[in-house]
């Protein structure tokens, strides 16, 4: 571990994307090669990697995240019902309009810092996710969620002579469906895209300008710098990057509800961003696939699993082994998130990435000297 | 005018629970300097407590139906009922109140356990890190809760004795128009009651006076060579019995289920913001004047000219307020201030 290089971080990209494209191969021993995980796994990618550009960086913990998870969705759905099936502008619009709202709640949330920046975000998360569901019910559908209909106007669609047929129709990118594994390969794309963006950000000065706010705001502002400029530039990104993902939630599945924007959905992506390794790169990326993951696996658990699993045990030790792990798998699959977030956040603040670095560091055979003095130098870096 | 008086009351009652919660998490703030976002969770407990107890007093068996002859019928009677025909049904019927016995003692043991198993290594942790771990707690409790008790609300009964309605209008002299649940005068009370107690206590006995002292510098008290460690583990248990009993007393107005914790929570959080941090007498403000401010916004008159401002208020109030002061306010200089 020296000082991040260009060389360096070109081959970071370059494995990140291989592995990102060959998901489908080497995700198959674990059974979590079908298309619909991967999306997600690509998708809450994004997600965390836009929030760990404000966490990671500035230190900002904002709690109001979801909201620009779903303003995106309903942007992007939005851009189905009237303008076309295809997924380009969908995203676009996903983009900028979570950029306008990010702007907005960055401008005033920013104006306090701490705990009551938090407060802010959670506050106007709260505000956006209870008028989605009241007030704003003709543009968001309230609590059946924004679907599409047959009398959608898609008026580019229209324009381009593309019949409206009797079922409901797809989205697509330029004729290609974009829904299974071709639809994951979009989503993989998009996440190598934001990815390659997000590691440029970090390295540019504006990167190191971010993490110098981290480290010290105050003597960031008495050496002259107005801090506020970046520090919403970066909140503004890291909401678009939210938007992006949720609009890629649309295009994998065209419907968006409010219930993205609820504050658990903001919860879920800090304890992705804080479990993969908040500051880090891939981190976040990390985080997000290892939750989505066991999301996966342990909420398709249930009873009569357990009871196979346990079958070769005597019976009375089965069933004690049964109730004790029912409470964690199936709808409990929480329980198990709340008590891992705990557990990472009491024993590994670093995240899995800290956990990585130490491990490498039991193995390496530098004299302790030098590894000190690397994990120095990488302590900064991060 | 009788109008502008319920919304009052129905503001009140509310704003008497987020009060409650509202002082727990200042005086945890204000002492300890730890933000807890388990504390909703807490409240979710005392309810809880309350449920417990009532199933654990309607333990039913079954006893033959004498009222019908032609055939063996069985109906299920609570076993203390058909034990003590006469005190076993007031007992039942007593379910709430007498939680509040059962929930002091066992809040005061999770506020304990949680003090000094957890929060205690957190005191010099970040704030983000305070919020992240508490907040995993309170999903457990959540869990846990929802895997015991199911994910529906379970309806408690007030006793019967208030469980009719009071006529406040004809104590102001308002006609018969305004009335009002007993059991939310007697919430109202006793949030009063409890608040008075705690403020009575951290004003006026020596042990309140080394807190507060503690609150406004902790090193100089520590210096000063009392453990005030020690008494920061005291305050985190009263905090948790004020939530729990929040809980308990709030179950025959709301049916608690598993998520209520985290609902007041961000409410509460508001409160405490609103209200200045580490201020307790900014929360218990703040707690009443969100819940009336709440309950006016959902009048239809106001609905009408502003539609959603009911679902908003609070949120809006919050921030105009930490926008405008940002101390809150009732805040003191140099509380949670970076």
């Amino acid at each position: 571990m020296t000082r991040p290089t260009a060389m360096g971080d070109w081959i970071l990209f370059i494995c990140f994307s291989v592995v990102v494209l060959a998901m489908p191969f080497w995700l198959a021993p674990f059974g979590a090669d079908y298309p619909d995980l991967m999306q997600k796994f690509a998708i809450f990618g994004i997600f965390a990697i836009g929030f760990n550009l404000l966490f990671g960086l500035t230190g900002y913990l904002s709690f109001g995240h979801a909201v620009f998870l779903g303003v995106g969705s309903y942007a992007a759905v939005w851009s189905f019902k009237l303008l076309t099936m295809n997924i380009v502008p969908a995203m676009i619009f996903g983009i900028i309009v979570s950029g306008v709202f990010a702007f907005l709640i960055g401008f005033i949330s920013l104006r306090r810092s701490g705990i009551y920046f938090s407060i802010l975000t959670l506050a106007f998360a709260q505000m956006s996710y209870n008028l989605a569901y009241s007030v704003l019910t003709p543009i968001t559908n309230g609590e059946t969620g924004l679907q599409l209909t047959l009398q959608d106007a898609r008026s580019l669609d229209a324009m381009a002579g593309i019949e409206v047929t009797r079922s409901l129709p797809s989205t697509t990118l330029f004729g290609i469906k974009t829904s299974g594994l071709p639809g994951f390969y979009i989503c993989a794309v998009v996440l190598i895209i934001a990815f390659f963006i997000a590691m440029r950000i970090t390295r540019s000065p504006f990167g190191t300008m971010l993490r110098a706010i981290k480290s010290n705001q105050t003597r960031m502002s008495y050496t002259g710098f107005n801090t506020r400029p970046y520090l919403l530039w970066a909140f503004v990104i890291s909401g678009m990057y939210a938007g992006l993902a949720g609009s890629l939630m649309a295009v994998t599945d065209p419907l968006a509800g409010a219930e993205r924007m609820q504050w658990t959905a903001s919860g879920e992506v800090v304890l992705m961003t804080i479990l993969g390794g908040a500051g880090t790169l891939i981190g976040p990326f990390i985080g997000a696939v290892f939750i989505k993951y066991f999301e996966n696996i342990f909420s398709s658990f249930n009873e009569q699993i357990l009871h196979r699993f346990f079958d070769a045990l005597p019976d009375g030790l089965e069933n004690v082994l049964v109730s004790v792990t029912s409470l964690f798998v199936g709808e409990g699959w929480h329980l198990t998130l709340g008590l891992m977030f705990m557990i990472v956040v009491i024993f590994l603040p670093g995240g899995i990435m800290e956990g990585v670095r130490r491990i490498g560091k039991l193995f390496s055979r530098k004299p302790e000297k030098v590894v000190a003095k690397a994990v120095e130098a990488s302590g900064a870096q991060s | 005018m009788d109008a502008i008086l319920l919304q009052i009351l129905n503001g009140l009652d509310k704003g008497g629970a987020y009060a409650l919660i509202a002082l727990g998490l200042t005086l945890v703030f204000g002492t300890l300097g730890v933000v807890n976002f388990a504390h909703g969770a807490l409240f979710m407990i005392g309810a809880f407590c309350a449920v417990t107890l009532q199933k654990l007093l309607t333990l039913s068996t079954k006893v033959k139906d004498e009222s019908i002859t032609f055939f063996d019928a069985y109906k299920e009677v609570p076993i203390l009922s058909a034990k003590f025909p006469v005190v076993g049904p007031i007992i039942v019927d007593l379910a709430v109140p007498l939680a509040i016995l059962v929930a002091i003692p066992v809040m005061w043991i999770i506020g304990l356990v949680m003090e000094r198993g957890l929060i205690r290594h957190f005191y010099k942790r970040a704030h983000a890190d305070q919020i992240l771990v508490t907040f995993g707690l309170a999903i457990i409790a959540q869990e846990v809760v929802r895997h015991y008790f199911g994910a529906n609300p379970i309806p408690q009964l007030a006793p019967a004795v208030v469980s009719g309605s009071a006529n406040v209008g004809s104590w102001f002299g308002l006609g018969d128009n305004v009335v009002y649940p007993w059991w939310r005068l007697i919430y109202l009370a006793f949030a009063g009651i409890i608040i008075a107690s705690v403020f009575a206590f951290l004003q006026f006995t020596t042990f309140g006076m080394v807190v507060r002292a503690g609150m406004q510098d902790r090193e100089m008290v520590g210096m000063l060579g009392i453990n005030i460690q020690k008494r920061f583990a005291t305050v985190f248990g009263i905090a948790t019995v004020c939530a729990g009993l929040a809980g308990v007393m709030y179950t025959p107005i709301l049916p608690p289920d598993y998520h209520m914790g985290m609902d007041f929570l961000v409410l509460s959080f508001v409160v405490v913001v609103v209200g200045g941090m580490g201020s307790l007498g900014g929360a218990v403000l703040a707690g009443f004047l969100l819940g009336i401010l709440q309950s006016f916004a959902s009048m239809n008159e106001v609905k009408s000219i502003i539609p959603g401002i009911d679902q908003i208020i609070i949120y809006l109030v919050a921030v105009v307020v930490l926008l405008v002061r940002p101390r809150g306010l009732m805040g003191r200089k140099g509380v949670m201030e970076d």
